[in-house]
């Protein structure tokens, strides 16, 4: 076993999954399969080797500081599924002292 | 009245410039085949046939007026990945259920600009995480050629519409395979260009340094027309190459002789199936009896391209996938904070296969593990790449199987998740080396199920390999669509 259930439990909570608990089971077990497949790696050498991020060279691009239009309020928010006139609504994230 | 079905794109947009079709007629024709086989292929999660007739009737219009356009009148599919404004964007997820985006991605503004009438968008594995379409949280949809088998994936609404005529093309997206796997399951053409050719501003992002947006058509000429339109630099994704694109339809028609093909002999070793080995060694003959020549290559780290990508992938896809938190569109369940909030939204919103890859992810960048999985897959890689680039030193195009098999049966692969990515062995070192891939269809195996051929090309030689793919449609003639699906004549 590579991980247990609590390993799964602890890496949904890093990703904000809510999971059932057969899910952990099913999960845990689907997990190691894989993840000793992934093992396979360790059998090459990779000492000095560069690691790549992206396949083509990728440069920073810039562009000129230039104020443009951008998408207006009413349509960035048109999606939203709570929101208070033209903001966003979400639940409190600062806990209030009663 | 030739079956439209049979024509290419430059054929069909000759009938409406002589006025011999209208796009509205066009339109028609295919939403009633829509209407008549759909419900047996579920390839549509939805059919916009109000708007697919007014941009029809535009397009008649801008015709009458001497207006001309690449895809001006012409009937798409459209995997349901890309943002276009005023049309929900699922992604084939209930966590983006009812998502209307506010702008179009720059493929579909291309696509726009080009006059092309948007018939629905096609069924797909959610965010594209998946080799058999039956991770899409809405339906299944089924292989034309059977229905009792998948049709590849993730793409596999957009290869399903294709194969069975029910749209003249479509565009799909390719992470590992999801556009040339579909395409060969299902027998129609597709293509993956490299990284950086095709805009992905507006792409519902699944792994950012993996996807990649290509066409999938019934036939070369179309392949070459559609990436004419969506392949060019684009401002708006800065990983988008700064060189213009060819002419590909300049590729139709030139020979390939002196071509030299590579093949490598790790692609063609045990686990293909006896009638995929046979139609492969088929067409290398025919290549060579057009005058190319055949090179043994070596590609030494294949085997270990599956591991690689499904540690990068998903380490992608749970960053990416970040943004779905209940707040600024989709999903958004209730909770007693915000995390709670955050984890019941996306508890609820994604898929068995999509929550999955987020724990892999998410646990291959975590502390501790971060070297063992992420950093040491992103140095195979590069090996990977390097035996891409050794390689093609010697040949100017490589031929391999698009996959070992050909479409397996709904459910086979279901409850092994590994044996699922398995399956996409021969199509994932292509997008982790950034390059062109295509399929091409080569035959169809004792089950009558088609068999793909893969042209595997230099970074930006797309061109190339439409030209070696025409000269082997044109000599190995296969079947486009099924017997059940074929028509006549066009409705007029």
């Amino acid at each position: 076993m590579k991980i247990d259930k609590g390993v799964v439990e602890y890496v949904a909570h890093l990703g904000r999954l809510a999971l059932e608990p057969h899910e952990i089971e099913l999960y845990t077990a689907q997990l190691n399969s894989i993840l000793e497949y992934m093992d396979t790696l360790n059998a090459l050498d990779t000492e000095g080797v560069e690691a790549t991020s992206h396949a083509i060279p990728v440069a920073c691009v810039l562009r000129d500081d230039q104020a443009k239009d951008s998408f207006a309020v009413v349509d960035s928010t048109m999606n939203a599924p709570q929101k208070i006139g033209s903001s966003f609504k979400v639940p409190p994230i600062i806990e209030v002292e009663e | 009245m030739e079956n439209i079905l049979d024509m290419t794109i430059m054929q069909v947009r000759e009938l409406l410039r002589k006025r011999e079709i209208s796009s509205v007629e066009l339109t028609n024709y295919f939403l009633e085949r829509i209407a008549k086989y759909d419900g047996e292929i579920s390839s549509y999660l939805r059919v916009t046939g109000e708007y697919a007739l007014k941009t029809a009737k535009e397009a008649d219009e801008k015709i009458a007026g001497g207006g001309t356009g690449q895809l001006l009148g012409i009937p798409l599919g459209i995997k349901d990945i890309y943002c276009t404004k005023g049309i929900e964007t699922t992604c084939a997820s209930q966590i983006l259920r009812g998502f209307v985006p506010p702008y179009d991605a720059t493929v579909i503004k291309r696509l726009k600009d080009e006059g092309y009438v948007h018939l629905g968008r096609l069924n797909m594995d959610e965010f594209a995480m998946g080799s058999s379409t039956e991770n899409s949280s809405f339906q299944t949809t089924k292989n034309p050629w059977d229905l009792s088998r998948i049709p590849g994936g993730s793409s596999g609404g957009s290869a399903a519409a294709t194969a069975a005529g029910l749209c003249i093309a479509s565009i799909g997206t390719d992470t590992g395979g999801s556009i040339r796997q579909p395409a060969s399951l299902c027998g129609v053409v597709g293509m993956k260009p490299t990284y950086g050719r095709v805009s992905r501003y507006g792409l519902v992002a699944f792994a950012s340094s993996l996807d990649q947006i290509g066409p999938i058509t019934r036939n070369v000429s179309d392949c070459a027309v559609m990436m004419n339109v969506i392949a060019g630099h684009d401002p708006m994704d800065s990983t988008s190459i700064p060189q213009p694109a060819p002419d590909y339809t300049a590729s139709l028609g030139k020979d390939i002789k002196g071509l030299k093909i590579g093949i490598p002999k790790e692609y063609f070793r045990d686990g293909m199936e006896a009638d995929v080995k046979k139609e492969m060694d088929a067409s290398i003959a025919l290549f060579e009896r057009q005058g190319a020549s055949v090179v043994d290559i070596s590609l030494p780290h294949t085997e270990y391209a599956v591991a690689t990508y499904y540690i990068i992938c998903t380490a992608e896809a749970s960053s990416n996938l970040a943004r779905y938190d209940g707040v600024k569109y989709g999903l958004r369940e209730s909770g007693k904070d915000i995390i709670d909030m955050y984890k019941k939204t996306r508890f609820k919103g994604f898929g068995k296969e999509v929550k999955r890859r987020i724990i892999l992810g998410t646990y291959v960048l975590s502390s501790g593990y971060y070297d063992a999985y992420y950093r040491k897959a992103s140095k195979v890689r590069t090996l990977i790449r390097k035996d891409f680039d050794d390689a093609f030193r010697t040949c100017d195009i490589i031929v391999t199987p698009v996959s070992p098999t050909t479409a397996f049966r709904i459910g086979e692969k279901m409850e092994d998740p590994l044996a699922m990515y398995l399956s996409d062995i021969f199509t994932i070192p292509v997008n982790l080396a950034g390059l062109p891939g295509m399929s091409v269809p080569c035959g169809l195996d004792n089950k009558g199920l088609p068999i793909g051929l893969q042209i595997i090309g230099k970074p930006l030689d797309e061109a190339l390999m439409i030209r070696a793919a025409y000269v082997f449609e044109a000599e190995r003639k296969v079947e486009k669509i099924p017997e059940r699906y074929k028509e006549k004549s066009v409705s007029r």
